[in-house]
């Protein structure tokens, strides 16, 4: 405790570059997987080796990764950039199936019926496929943001800092107070933003309270 | 009026959907295609908004070809009832109803504001405006259906087996709303169904189709079931069927129909 109470300064400037890390990977990932789940659902030969590939992403081990980027993207090593492409990658991997998956799920019929009241291509995206693919959209969501915020603390190892700083700090040094407090401090945020995402997805999909049969004390016909 | 041209339609599998199928909607009359599945019935009915394209022969909507028509504007110029409504569920019973005006241009707030009227006049208690479909029934579901085609106030309506998912006392009840509103508002109407007794309770005229298009028979209700042209019609319309068998008895002084099993359907008027 007397620790924290000396690094208190430390620790909120550490989350705050946690948080700055982790929306712009989780944004890029949803920017990118949803566009490309959604061309694997409409053009399912394009889509399957597209989807192949980007789960494979998942496989490539972190630290190579985080080497071959500023390589590859003409970035300084330390850059906070190499460690927003590296989670916006993983967290493309792990959405991408989800959102084919998540569009899959519309009704069909419903869609058409869309068309053929005369909702434009764009606007059945819009209106109708986007909407109506978010209870399966958002959970997959609720998982890569989880994921994003742990897999920030990797970047201590090169040097971007991070509640992951508080980890390394603390192996090299000997202070259990900063591990603990880096483990619970990454817990906790990962925890905030998915309740978050859990409040938003039902304020954004009211309908679902009553997606299934009517129940009590809704009128029937006539 | 709606006219089919000669119009064909192969899918690029091969498969054959329609061959050469020519009819004449007129304007504020109600033709009802029937048959069972495989007839091309929806397919029909689908190349009226371009949900599909013939592949040979042309359809005309007040004798424009709409093929030089933009589909998105068609549609948004046709009235359209599906199966099971066709509503978005994740909107309001009022967002569904405004659908087609607001896509027309007109300002949301205006579009909203005629939807209690557009309930009231399908049946529906304008109270749910703020429900989402999933808190209606079926039959419920069908009205709200009905009130968005009819929202921007088209000439044509395309009903694509609007009735069919509901119970059988549901089904009679929206059969007569149609009834009521098509006696109001004579709008034209063109109506598939494999339900023959829907048919014939709804069709100026009736077409009868076998498979592909093929017509069997059209004619009004009284013609086709006074002389099925052939066996598939008699088949189909259920000629032999004991409800259509009527026969009269006299019981205390009155003349009663009684259908092929004995019951009694009604009495004849002097």
């Amino acid at each position: 405790m007397n620790w924290l109470s000396q690094n208190w300064e430390r620790l909120g400037e550490l989350l705050l570059n946690h948080v700055a890390l982790s929306i712009p990977a989780i944004v890029i990932s949803v920017l990118v997987a949803v566009p490309i789940g959604r061309l694997a659902f409409r053009k399912p030969i394009l889509g399957g080796p597209v989807l192949g590939a980007a789960s494979l992403l998942y496989a490539v081990p972190a630290l190579p990764l985080l080497v071959v980027i500023p390589a590859l993207a003409g970035l300084s090593p330390r850059s906070p950039w190499v460690m927003v492409i590296a989670l916006s990658l993983y967290g493309i991997a792990l959405l991408v199936r989800t959102s084919a998956d998540a569009f899959a799920a519309v009704d069909r019929t419903v869609r058409e019926g869309a068309l053929a009241v005369g909702h434009s291509p764009a606007s059945v995206f819009w209106r109708v496929d986007l909407p109506l693919a978010l209870p399966v959209l958002i959970p997959g969501i609720r998982v890569v943001t989880v994921s994003t915020i742990s897999l920030v603390t990797i970047g201590a190892l090169i040097g971007v800092s991070s509640l992951g700083s508080l980890l390394t700090d603390g192996f090299q040094r000997g202070i259990v107070a900063s591990v603990i407090t880096g483990v619970v401090a990454t817990v906790a945020l990962a925890l905030a933003f998915d309740g978050l995402l859990l409040l938003a997805g039902r304020v954004l999909t009211p309908w679902r309270r009553w997606s299934h049969e009517p129940r009590g004390g809704i009128p029937v016909d006539r | 009026m709606i006219e089919f041209d000669a119009v064909s339609k192969i899918y690029p599998g091969g498969s054959e959907a329609v061959r050469e199928f020519s009819l004449r909607v007129p304007s504020h009359r109600t033709v009802v295609l029937v048959g069972s599945s495989g007839s091309g019935k929806t397919t029909l009915l689908r190349m009226v908004n371009r949900m599909v394209d013939p592949t040979a022969g042309r359809v005309l909507i007040d004798g424009e070809d709409i093929q030089s028509r933009d589909p998105v504007q068609l549609r948004r110029s046709i009235g359209y009832v599906l199966q099971q409504g066709g509503l978005l569920p994740h909107r309001t019973i009022a967002d569904n109803i405004a659908t087609v005006p607001i896509l027309n241009g007109m300002p949301r707030k205006q579009a909203l504001a005629e939807v209690p009227a557009l309930m009231a006049r399908v049946g529906l208690d304008p109270g749910f405006a703020r429900r989402y479909p999933g808190q209606l029934s079926g039959g419920q579901q069908q009205r709200v259906g009905v009130a968005r085609a009819l929202a921007s106030d088209p000439n044509i309506l395309l009903m694509d087996e609007p009735f069919g998912a509901v119970d059988p006392i549901v089904r009679r009840e929206l059969q007569d709303e149609l009834l009521r509103l098509q006696a109001e508002l004579g709008k034209t109407i063109l109506f598939v169904t494999h339900d023959i007794d829907e048919a014939f309770r709804l069709g100026d005229e009736i077409v009868v189709l076998k498979e592909k298009g093929l017509v069997a028979q059209r004619g009004t209700p009284q013609q086709i079931l006074a002389a099925p042209a052939d066996e598939f019609v008699r088949d189909f319309v259920g000629v032999g069927r004991a409800e259509r068998q009527l026969v009269l008895e006299e019981v205390d002084g009155r003349t009663l129909a009684v259908d092929g099993d004995g019951r009694p359907v009604g009495i004849l008027r002097a």
